[in-house]
């Protein structure tokens, strides 16, 4: 454990991407361009592109957009929960949750545009808004987060910008670029203050919002009448899911990165083993959510809910359904109790697993609702009872993915993954370098 | 060449705007006139007419103490309505045997080209033992409409009138307001409406007919304003052959039916244990159900033109 500061910075600072990480780039890009010729057509034509229809009136950009609310929760949680705490294990890991946090808020917000039939009208949301509706609650509250998000993810790089600056004095373009943006950070008491101060408040202050992101979006599918959404629990069972899968993301995201960069000596199996056992613990709530809502309904069995249920464990969407319950929650939970199952390895297949689950779990809360109305769907064409996604829909939708994806590469290229400064003040490695690189 | 055209295009409008204002003037002064002589007037000729009270007694009246209080224009809102109305309509299931003229006539008055007729007839059976029959079903103009609560730009809206309408316009189409509400009512145009000359000859505004409509925004039966504005019926009651439909106002207490024959509102609806659909959400429904028993139709008749699969004809 003993590096020196100069081995510290070198190890952490942002490097220039090769072979591999260029192909990754273009590999993004490419899916983007053909998500974007999509949504071209999609301006053109109109929503009749995708598979939905009067019935069947949302679709996986709304799931999409469920699924990336719910992984941008997961800043507030590595972030200020654990900071709030008094943890101090999950420094490595909060840039990368930030990170995360700030590329999925972004694209959620992003995606629901994607949805909306007349993008070139949004302004309306803010020149003509009516407080009652639970969609400009959910514009208010998203770009709330969004901001603080912003500055959770800023604050603490400001110190590690000015060791950036320094770094990299032989590019000066970079370096000037990194000094900027580092603020006039000196490192004196009062500007420590500050900082404490401030990330402190942040911490606070985004738990309630973060809260309140995903309890909306869980009321725009309460505050209707509908079978399967018509429930008390949707709150905090979205919050239950949205901790599970932002968890299950840093997972995947942390281990790929800590392989590419070689970050062995900074994420190690006790952080592995740690996240491990707090997706056991996530997954674990999300299931007694998960009992309380498949469970109550089928006990009564009203004749709607009844119908709504039949599809799900028995009829058209079973496999879809018992694939994400046990293999997004039972299974990963079975794996990740034993010690070994918290390995590196295991637990990255897992929680990709987990990931994946998470999905098409908020596609199996969309979708199947809508094609059991109350009233009978009669005098339509046939092909509109039932939901799937055109292929258009589908490079849209992946196109959003690759798109947060990239988001993620492009700060990964420019930040430090791991909190320099942090990681440096923990281990009590002093800049030695402090004299004679001013 | 230009110029000259110009200039007579100017003449004509400076004239027309000048009889306008004359009119105007003439009309004014009329008024005027009346409200000096008004009085004196009504009483020396005791000219009567008769109408119904709200209790259903009929009463003599003199003209005098009439007042006309439907003519909408001026002063007309679209988006207040017509002022102290109240519309409701009355849809008799016992006399339903599926001809769909109510579709057809709705869907071609509406320009209505797509799947997404804004009438739908239901084939309906409550439960096994009991018989099945027809449910015209159109938008139920809630007095708590669910989905002009969920409505982010105030693009639907409730009139005092009673009716709820769409602003084309305004619709940003996210289709919260068609996942909203509970009686399917709601359509989109998931593409371009292609509703020809016709439709796009109209300035639009949202109480005429919704027409043209708008790709991606929402769509649904507007309980035609711009027929009652006509003094007529909407399209749906005129149209059906067996008298199904009845359409009025509430604060008459009244409803007429295709063939023109008035009933009062809260006879009918009592006689006949009149009721509204999915009473137990509070949306407050202005569309009454009669039930579909001691039937003057036969329900196999209806099943020739029943398609499960597909809208009727479109104009």
């Amino acid at each position: 454990m003993s590096t020196t500061y100069d081995q510290l910075v070198k190890d952490l600072a942002p490097k220039k991407f090769g072979w591999k990480g260029n192909t990754w780039m273009i590999f993004l890009i490419v899916i983007i361009l053909v998500g974007l010729y999509s949504y071209i057509q999609q301006l053109r034509h109109g929503l009749s592109i995708t598979g939905m229809r009067d019935y069947a009136l949302w679709g996986i950009y709304i799931s999409n957009f469920v699924f990336f609310v719910a992984v941008s929760l997961v800043g507030s949680l590595i972030t200020a929960i654990l900071r709030l705490s008094n943890v101090h294990w999950n420094t490595p890991l909060t840039r990368i949750a930030e990170i995360i946090a700030v590329a999925a808020i972004i694209m959620a917000g992003l995606t629901i545009i994607i949805d909306m039939g007349r993008p070139d009208r949004m302004l309306n949301l803010f020149t003509h808004p009516r407080l009652q509706s639970p969609i400009i609650w959910d514009v208010i509250v998203i770009s709330t987060y969004l901001v603080i998000s912003l500055m959770l993810l800023y604050f603490p790089l400001l110190p590690d910008f000015r060791i950036l600056s320094k770094y990299f004095q032989k590019n000066a373009r970079l370096s000037k670029w990194y000094g900027r943006l580092s603020l006039n950070w000196t490192g004196n008491d009062k500007q420590r203050r500050i900082y404490s101060h401030s990330i402190q408040a942040l911490s606070i202050l985004i738990i309630p919002v973060a809260f309140a992101i995903h309890t909306v979006t869980a009321w725009l599918f309460e505050t209707t009448y509908r079978p399967g959404w018509d429930s008390t629990n949707f709150g905090p069972y979205f919050i239950a899911g949205a901790f599970v899968a932002g968890t299950s993301a840093v997972i995947v995201i942390m281990y790929v990165l800590c392989k590419v960069y070689q970050l062995e000596n900074y994420i190690t199996d006790y952080h592995c083993d740690k996240m491990g056992k707090i997706l056991v613990l996530l997954c674990l709530v999300y299931l007694y959510f998960n009992l309380n809502e498949y469970m109550m309904p089928t006990y009564k069995s009203t004749e709607e809910e009844a119908t709504h249920l039949r599809s799900l464990f028995t009829g058209q969407y079973a496999r879809l359904f018992w694939t994400a319950i046990i293999g997004g929650l039972v299974l990963p939970v079975i794996v990740l109790v034993f010690p070994q199952g918290r390995k590196p390895v295991p637990l990255f297949i897992v929680s990709l697993a987990v990931v994946l689950g998470a999905w098409w779990k908020r596609y199996i809360i969309v979708i199947p609702t809508l094609s059991h109305p109350f009233l009978p769907i009669q005098g339509v064409p046939e092909s509109w009872r039932h939901y799937s996604a055109t292929w258009m829909e589908w490079s849209i939708t992946f196109a959003t993915l690759a798109n947060a994806l990239l988001i993620i590469t492009l700060l990964v290229r420019f930040l430090p993954i791991i909190p320099i400064h942090e990681t440096a003040e923990e281990r009590n490695i002093v800049e030695s370098s402090l004299t004679n690189s001013i | 060449m230009k110029k000259e055209n110009d200039n007579e295009q100017e003449s004509r409008r400076s004239f027309v705007e000048q009889g306008l204002k004359a009119g105007l003037l003439t009309l004014a002064g009329g008024a005027l006139l009346a409200k000096v002589f008004g009085k004196s007037e009504s009483k020396e000729s005791e000219e009567t007419i008769e109408l119904m009270s709200t209790d259903g007694t009929l009463m003599q009246v003199p003209t005098s103490a009439v007042e006309h209080t439907h003519e909408t224009k001026p002063g007309y809102d679209p988006r207040e309505g017509f002022p102290n109305r109240k519309f409701v309509m009355v849809v008799d299931l016992a006399k339903c045997r599926n001809a769909r003229k109510c579709q057809s006539s709705c869907n071609k008055n509406h320009y209505i080209t797509g799947e997404n007729a804004w009438i739908k007839i239901y084939k309906m059976q409550d439960n096994e033992k009991s018989a099945p029959y027809w449910q015209p079903t159109l938008c139920q103009h809630c007095d708590e409409p669910a989905c002009v609560k969920v409505c982010p730009v105030d693009a639907t809206f409730k009139r005092r009138d009673g009716i709820v309408l769409i602003d084309n316009n305004r619709c940003i189409g996210c289709r919260f307001c068609m996942a909203a509400c509970p009686y399917s009512v709601r359509v989109f145009n998931w593409s371009e409406p292609w509703q020809g000359e016709m439709a796009e000859q109209s300035e639009y505004t949202p109480d005429y007919a919704g027409v043209p409509s708008q790709k991606g925004t929402v769509d649904k039966c507007d309980f035609c304003p711009h027929m009652i504005d006509k003094g007529e019926l909407p399209h749906c009651v005129s149209a059906c052959p067996n008298d199904v439909f009845s359409f009025g106002d509430m604060y008459e207490d009244s409803v007429t039916n295709g063939s023109g024959q008035s009933s009062k509102l809260s006879k009918l609806l009592k006689d006949r244990a009149g009721y509204r659909l999915m009473e137990n959400l509070g949306t407050q429904p202005s569309v009454y159900y009669l039930p579909p028993s001691d039937r003057v139709v036969d329900f196999e008749e209806g099943l020739k033109n029943y398609t499960e699969f597909k809208s009727v004809d479109k104009p």
